[in-house]
């Protein structure tokens, strides 16, 4: 007698489940529904719909290629700077299609911070680096405004104790686990809703790649996140829901835990143990 | 075959590999030391022909103001240089003879400058003349050749310009201390001139800097505009590609093309002034823009796109992300490209003649839009001169020449490292 699926041990240790988890508690931040990418003539996404919560982390998996990091420059339409990239369907935050015409993709930018695979501070001090978000956007109304700004960004980033005695030092002299932090205080700084990471510890050794998953797991308090990840583990370890893409399709999503111990789909098993990818 | 001889065969094709290595290195010294000889010989040569221009020979002379030579009426009507010879014969011991070839061989001594510092100092005071002033200037060109060593009487007396009994005049001045050898002074100080020894470099080398700040102005702002628009904002299609390849194909066409053009809608067309700096430095803006481009997009596309990613996710816009972060990361490359495309101008000259650039300037430039004259065209004007005394000018200017542009690559070197350091 073969025992059933849910009495399997978790393939990989996962994250605490959400405690909003109930729908009216914690509505989706960004709905989308049929959106499909084209590069050129080639097509990157199929006819892909899913719902992001909001104050929750929302992984995508999947093998390189799968389309998990277009669908990511989707939702703040950094694929808008690409040559003959073409998106098709609705992705709404909040109600509004964010590829809109009334939509400034800048606005649209300032509330959807991303964060990047390689840490890539401005060639700026430290300070100037987080205070270039307000600068723009003229959120600060003073000096004293804009350093108060600087301060609540870098701490809430958790780098404001290594460095707040050097802010007017270049960014780019900081170690690269520091550096991402210092992009991912940047990208708080001018208080956007959503922030996006496209793998944001792929560059990064395991201690520097533990600081900034502890760093998620605080943002998302207040945040709506979004990462990209190569490492399930990473998946498992900070997010709550996952979403897992194949060959431009997105196969699965689901609460982490779910996906993690009880795939519906055999593709997402075979990945997840390492059959595939 | 047995492991040995398979070792063997490979130690063979080893040895072979490592002499074709040491061949391909000894072709690399030869070339370089090749190249370094040609520039030593370069630079020696013009060195050791120009170098004596720095220095020159002066004489001072107590002049007797003559009243019956002198007229108080007519002060721009008397003959000042006819004073000075007297005053120089009466010197030597000689006197003037019937038919003046006293005081001629006198004259041909003696720069003209010093009959225009007696004009000059009687008008300022009439109650000089009748006495004796001492006047200090140059000597003529060919005495100054004979003092440097450049004639000597080992020539037969027909074949040079000063006879034996100048020589021996000059030979006497020196000895007395009337004659100094110094600084050339003149040579920094004046504008062309129809005599070597009043000739000089500043009129070119103000009509050059003029020329080139004209040039910078237009083909900077506009180059620089041209390829981040280019880079940055235009979109990929086939008029950009057309507009590319058309740029790159400007920056080879011939500089005089430029000029013809110049002369032709510049001159001809908009009837801007002939030979000025103005037009002279809107023509070499033309001909620096291309390259100026060049190197501004490929100094833009130096840039790592992450800088461009980091300004867009916070929202800067396109504007923004290029002015603030894109274009002062590229300004070292643009800087290098822009200073060297600048010294390439500097020394261009087929284009500038086109434009009339080659009048004889002897005063210094009045403004961007009279006429002036410009380092390169100075050699070139000098070189042409009959005079022996010019062509050691020619060399002389090439030197400051060089130097301008030495200082230009320096500056571009310095800036380079300046604007890197902010980072």
């Amino acid at each position: 007698m073969v025992a059933p699926m849910t009495a399997q041990p978790p393939l990989i240790r996962t994250a605490a489940p959400h405690t909003h988890n109930a729908a009216p508690a914690n509505p989706p931040k960004i709905l989308v529904r049929d959106v499909n990418v084209f590069y050129g003539a080639k097509q990157a996404l199929f006819d892909v719909t899913l719902d992001i919560p909001g104050k929750a982390v929302t992984a995508f998996i999947g093998p390189s290629g799968c389309g998990k990091s277009t669908f990511l420059r989707c939702i703040n339409r950094m694929n808008d700077t690409i040559q003959g990239c073409r998106v098709d369907g609705r992705i709404e935050m909040d109600g509004e299609n964010v590829n809109d015409s009334h939509i400034d993709p800048v606005i649209l930018r300032a509330k959807v911070g991303m964060v990047f695979q390689k840490p890539n501070p401005f060639p700026k001090s430290i300070f100037e680096n987080v205070a270039y978000g307000p600068r723009i956007h003229g959120i600060a109304s003073s000096k004293a405004d804009l350093e108060g700004i600087v301060e609540a960004s870098l701490k809430k980033a958790g780098l404001w104790a290594e460095v707040s005695d050097r802010l007017h030092q270049p960014g780019t002299g900081l170690s690269g686990g520091q550096q991402q932090r210092l992009v991912i205080a940047r990208a708080i700084a001018v208080s956007p809703e959503v922030i996006l990471m496209d793998e944001p510890c792929s560059a990064l050794d395991p201690i520097a790649t533990a600081k900034i998953e502890e760093l998620i797991d605080e943002l998302r308090q207040q945040y709506c996140i979004v990462i990209v990840t190569h490492s399930m583990a990473q998946a498992a370890r900070v997010s709550q829901r996952t979403a897992f893409f194949h060959m431009g399709k997105l196969i699965e999503t689901g609460s982490t835990e779910e996906i993690f111990t009880n795939p519906r789909e055999s593709r997402t098993q075979d990945y997840i143990t390492g059959r595939i990818g | 075959m047995t492991d040995a001889a398979q070792l063997q065969l490979k130690n063979g094709r080893l040895k072979k590999r490592h002499a074709a290595e040491a061949r391909f290195r000894l072709y690399g010294r030869v070339a370089i030391i090749v190249a370094l000889s040609f520039l030593v010989l370069l630079l020696g040569r013009i060195g050791l022909q120009g170098y004596s221009t720095f220095t020159t020979n002066t004489v001072s002379l107590p002049v007797y103001l003559d009243p019956a030579r002198i007229d108080r009426a007519d002060l721009e009507g008397s003959n000042y240089d006819y004073v000075v010879a007297l005053s120089l014969l009466k010197r030597m011991g000689e006197t003037e003879d019937e038919f003046g070839t006293n005081s001629g061989d006198a004259m041909a001594l003696v720069s003209r400058d010093l009959g225009f510092q007696i004009l000059d100092k009687v008008k300022a005071d009439p109650n000089l003349i009748g006495k004796t002033i001492i006047v200090t200037g140059p000597v003529k060109a060919d005495a100054d050749l004979f003092y440097k060593g450049e004639m000597t009487r080992a020539v037969d007396e027909a074949d040079r310009k000063l006879n034996n009994r100048q020589l021996d005049w000059l030979d006497r001045l020196k000895k007395s201390g009337a004659v100094t050898s110094g600084f050339n002074v003149n040579f920094f100080t004046h504008a062309d001139s129809t005599e070597p020894e009043q000739a000089g470099i500043l009129g070119a080398v103000m009509g050059s800097a003029m020329m080139l700040l004209v040039t910078a102005l237009i083909a900077v702002p506009m180059g620089v505009m041209a390829a981040v628009w280019l880079e940055e904002f235009a979109p990929k299609n086939r008029w950009t590609d057309i507009i590319e390849v058309n740029i790159n194909n400007l920056a080879a066409v011939p500089s005089i093309v430029y000029g013809l053009l110049g002369l032709a809608v510049f001159i001809n067309g908009f009837g801007a002034p002939r030979g000025s700096a103005l037009t002279g430095g809107m023509v070499l803006a033309l001909m620096a823009l291309p390259t100026v481009i060049i190197a501004t997009r490929s100094a833009l596309k130096a840039v790592p796109p992450s800088i461009r990613e980091a300004a867009w996710g916070v929202g800067a816009s396109r504007t923004q992300t290029v002015f603030h972060h894109v274009l002062p990361q590229a300004m070292p490359g643009v800087m290098t490209g822009t200073i060297l495309s600048l010294a390439h101008a500097l020394g261009e000259t087929a284009p500038l003649l086109m434009i009339g650039m080659i009048a004889f300037n002897p005063g210094l430039p009045q403004g961007f839009t009279s006429s002036a004259s410009v380092l390169p065209v100075q050699v070139f004007i000098w070189e042409n001169a009959s005079e022996r005394a010019f062509h050691e000018r020619t060399a002389a200017a090439i030197i400051v020449l060089l130097v301008f542009m030495i200082a230009m690559n320096a500056a571009a070197v310095i800036l380079r490292r300046r604007f890197e350091r902010r980072w």
